[in-house]
């Protein structure tokens, strides 16, 4: 992130009660993850010990310490889609995307994340990407899905048989 | 736009609308929030096209509202005057309603929802099962109105009430009405909201603060997120009549992060409020003063409890800390604090316009008015559902859900998430109030009821809740910290097969100490899932322990995976998905797994495009 901006996010937060996360959730809108350095400097403009910085970015989940993938892809692991098979997507979307949820492709082109209830429980499994919702979600389709993001590259979808 | 000085500008604001809106009545309501998730927003759009193609657009007005609840039809669309209501609504379907319904008069029949039964068609909205049944109060406005206009709320009598209460009352006998009303906290636990409302009045202090609990964390409920998103001045409403009822001058919404839709619509309410002189200073020309602020959460369960809220408000890590001190007592920063969850407050108003025996005469004995849940999972009509306490299970789940789905029989139905338990079929004549629940071992919790039909495996719901329940504890106390986990590894090995009934033991054990001696309500109510679903299904469990089977065919380490000749179209994927090797065969030749190297972890079933990978 520019200096500037984020000297900015410290000006208007320092001295204000309360206002260590929505520095950090601005300071996250603006650059995409929190490095130890935007950390650092938060610190030391809000006057607010690292320890305790680092505390709170840890704690909760919305926070980033690390780079992340270009397309998030939220897989909602919230009851009324586990019950309805959440868990062979996102089995699925781990094996194509070759990730854990939770981490970035090799190539930092897609973020896999799960979530708890995207509030479109009527469209369980639903996975979102980026803004855009897919629901009933099964492990063929997530692949077909997948390739409109990839740009028809790769072998993703279902194969015709035989030939 | 006015500004309100005196009780009477807020009435004759609403006289002035009401007049002017009645050349109106002809309006298209559009469900513009869950829905968009299927395409609500380009149905919309080519709606909006249409009639200003036909210079209809200052005549028919299309209203954007939040959820109709009847979201399994999405995206919705109710035309008025006719109530005629429309599903699975597609863009290009919009010039059909707008020729034949919107200038014609005539319903779109295709468009209608059809009985599963006698495939009838119903026209009304509000003779569709799934609407007759319930009775909206909480979401009265929810799909009528547009919440992003106050003016909307206001013409349905909104803020009645708070100048009722400002006007009329004084904040001892706001505190007695609500009281007297029976409101209990929505929130999970069923307080009395008249008793905290009281000691937060008693309270002498020159700074209260009232807290909006937002947080929602019920892995698989939205209630609250819809009723913020699709009339958001309900609970701003309720927050300002509480805020005058226990003497605050400040208040805070703390709404998840993950809602961006709720919070937006909040930010055009406080504005709105704001400039016609609901918010700030001297409102409406009384000693009454009000600012509201907005706290975004940020991902963590254990915010929803009100300590680790408040915690969390304050910038901290999202701990719990032991009560007492209670908030009322010493909350925000030292200052009395009185939580109230967005549904409670939602309450609110109607019963201050209607009065508490109103109010009290809905519900039963103990458990008063209404309650909204999120229907979701093996149901036919998902959506969200406002039934009058004492409801019984039965007519929620077969008369407004339209029952199990495929064929499949009811095997139990969950309250509570992951603090609540589940209620099996003896208990479906069961009226459902915060103390039957709690008698048979559930919990009315925030309102998630999901279905489960018997091809949901309970072995497998528990361990799914225990995994949510284990990773968002917050690590502060042992009980809950290693209690959860050890719960989990438990779970873990009757699920993997590999369990035996000194596990079964143990997670008993383990189940009451963590209940007794968690620090906070996440690990106290924790071990609900287990406890019930042993206590229901102990033979589930014992299949997986003794005979190493899951019934529901769910648990895959205890699987048989075998390849269907009669499906298997030879594509190899199987194959070059299995981690272990164990499916032999080329592309173009049948495959076949062996069973010995099988390590049963389902890949070859998750990617085998024609369904060949069979389970018993
Ligand atoms: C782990 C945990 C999570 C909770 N989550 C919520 C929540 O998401 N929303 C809510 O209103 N109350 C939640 N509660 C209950 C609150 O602590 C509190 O009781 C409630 O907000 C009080 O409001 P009410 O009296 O209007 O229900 C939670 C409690 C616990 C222990
Ligand atoms: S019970 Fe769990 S969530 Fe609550 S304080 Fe203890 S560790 Fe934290
Ligand atoms: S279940 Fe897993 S190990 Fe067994 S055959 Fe299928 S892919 Fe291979
Ligand atoms: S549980 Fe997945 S959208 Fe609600
Ligand atoms: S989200 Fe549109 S009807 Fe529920």
């Amino acid at each position: 992130m520019s200096t500037s901006a984020l000297t900015e996010i410290i000006e208007r937060y320092r001295g204000k009660p309360g206002s260590l996360i929505p520095a950090l959730q601005k300071a996250q809108a603006q650059m995409g993850y929190l490095s130890g350095e935007t950390l650092e400097q938060i610190s030391k403009g809000l006057g607010i010990p690292f320890s305790r910085v680092f505390g709170v970015a840890t704690f909760y989940s919305q926070f980033y310490l690390s780079p992340r993938g270009k397309h998030t892809i939220k897989v909602c692991v919230g009851t009324a889609c586990h019950v309805r098979g959440a868990g062979a997507a996102l089995q699925a979307l781990e094996e194509k995307l070759g990730v854990k949820a939770g981490n970035p492709t090799e190539d930092l082109s897609f973020q896999l994340e799960t979530v708890a209830c995207l509030g479109t429980c009527f469209l369980a499994p639903a996975i979102m990407i980026d803004k855009d919702y897919y629901g009933e979600q099964t492990p063929k389709t997530v692949g077909k899905i997948l390739k409109k993001y990839i740009g028809g590259g790769a072998d993703a979808g279902t194969p015709d048989p035989e030939e | 736009m006015a500004r309100f000085k005196t009780f009477k500008d807020i009435a004759k604001y609403r006289e002035k609308l009401n007049k002017e809106r009645d050349s109106e009545a002809t309006a298209v309501r559009v469900c513009m929030t869950g829905c968009r998730a299927k395409g609500a927003d380009a149905f919309s759009e080519s709606l909006k096209a249409e009639l200003k193609k036909r210079g209809l657009e200052n005549k028919f007005k299309v209203i954007e509202t939040g959820c109709h609840g009847f979201c399994s039809m999405s995206p919705v669309a109710v035309v008025e005057p006719g109530n005629i209501f429309y599903g699975n609504l597609k863009p290009e379907d919009a010039a059909e309603i707008v020729e034949e319904t919107v200038v014609n008069g005539r319903t779109v029949e295709r468009l209608l929802f059809a009985d599963p039964a006698t495939q009838e068609k119903i026209v009304k909205e509000k003779e569709i099962p799934f609407y007759s049944h319930q009775k909206r109060l909480v979401l009265k406005n929810c799909g009528v109105v547009d919440p992003r206009e106050i003016d909307d709320y206001i013409c349905r009598g909104g803020y009645a009430a708070f100048s009722k209460a400002l006007e009329t009352m004084k904040p001892e006998e706001v505190v007695e009405e609500i009281l007297k009303s029976g409101l209990r906290g929505r929130g999970g636990a069923g307080f009395p909201t008249g008793l905290k409302w009281r000691f937060a009045n008693k309270e002498r202090s020159d700074k209260k603060f009232l807290v909006c609990n937002a947080d929602e964390g019920d892995p698989g409920a939205f209630m609250d997120r819809a009723v913020l998103e699709g009339d958001p001045h309900a609970v701003l409403e309720g927050m300002l009549i509480g805020a005058y009822a226990i003497g605050s001058d400040e208040g805070y919404i703390y709404v998840r992060a993950e809602y961006p839709i709720a919070i937006a619509h909040l930010n055009i309410a406080l504005k709105q409020m704001e400039e016609l002189g609901l918010l700030g200073r001297n409102i409406l020309g009384t000693k009454f003063s009000f600012d509201l602020h907005i706290k975004e959460g940020a991902g963590a369960f254990v915010c929803g409890e009100e300590t680790a809220l408040m915690a969390s408000i304050e910038g901290k890590r999202g701990t719990p800390r032991v009560r007492p001190p209670f908030p009322i007592q010493s909350g925000l920063w030292g200052h009395p604090t009185c939580i109230n969850n967005v549904e409670t407050l939602a309450n609110v108003a109607a019963i201050i316009e209607n009065g508490s025996d109103w109010y009290a005469s809905m519900g039963t004995e103990k458990s008063k008015g209404t309650k909204v849940f999120a229907l979701a999972g093996m149901i036919r009509n998902t959506g969200l559902v406002e039934a009058p306490m004492g409801m019984t299970l039965r007519e929620i789940i077969f008369e407004v859900g339209g029952g199990i789905p495929n064929g499949k029989k009811f095997k139990a139905a969950l309250t509570g998430g992951p603090s609540g338990g589940c209620i099996p079929e003896q208990f479906l004549d069961l009226p459902i109030d915060y103390d039957s629940l709690a008698k048979v071992g559930a919990i009315m919790g925030s309102g998630g009821l999901i279905i489960m039909d018997e091809s949901t495996c309970v072995v497998d719901i528990a361990k799914y809740f225990m995994t949510f329940t284990q990773s968002e504890s917050c690590g502060k106390c042992v009980p809950c910290r290693m209690g959860t986990k050890r719960m989990l590894e438990l779970l873990e090995r009757i699920t993997d097969g590999k369990g035996t009934m000194k596990d079964l033991a143990l997670l008993e054990e383990t189940a009451d100490i963590v209940k007794d001696t968690s620090l906070c309500g996440l690990g106290q109510t924790a071990p609900n899932p287990v406890i019930t679903t042993l206590k229901y299904f102990r033979d589930e469990y014992l299949a997986h322990i003794e005979q190493k089977k899951c019934p529901s065919l769910k648990c895959k380490a205890l699987l048989t995976y075998t390849v269907a000749e009669d499906k298997c179209k030879k594509c190899h994927k199987c194959a070059e998905s299995c981690p272990a090797n164990a499916i032999s065969g080329q592309k173009k030749e049948i495959h076949k797994i062996d069973q010995a190297k099988c390590v049963k972890c389902g890949m070859c079933h998750t990617v085998c495009p024609f369904d060949a990978i069979e389970l018993s």
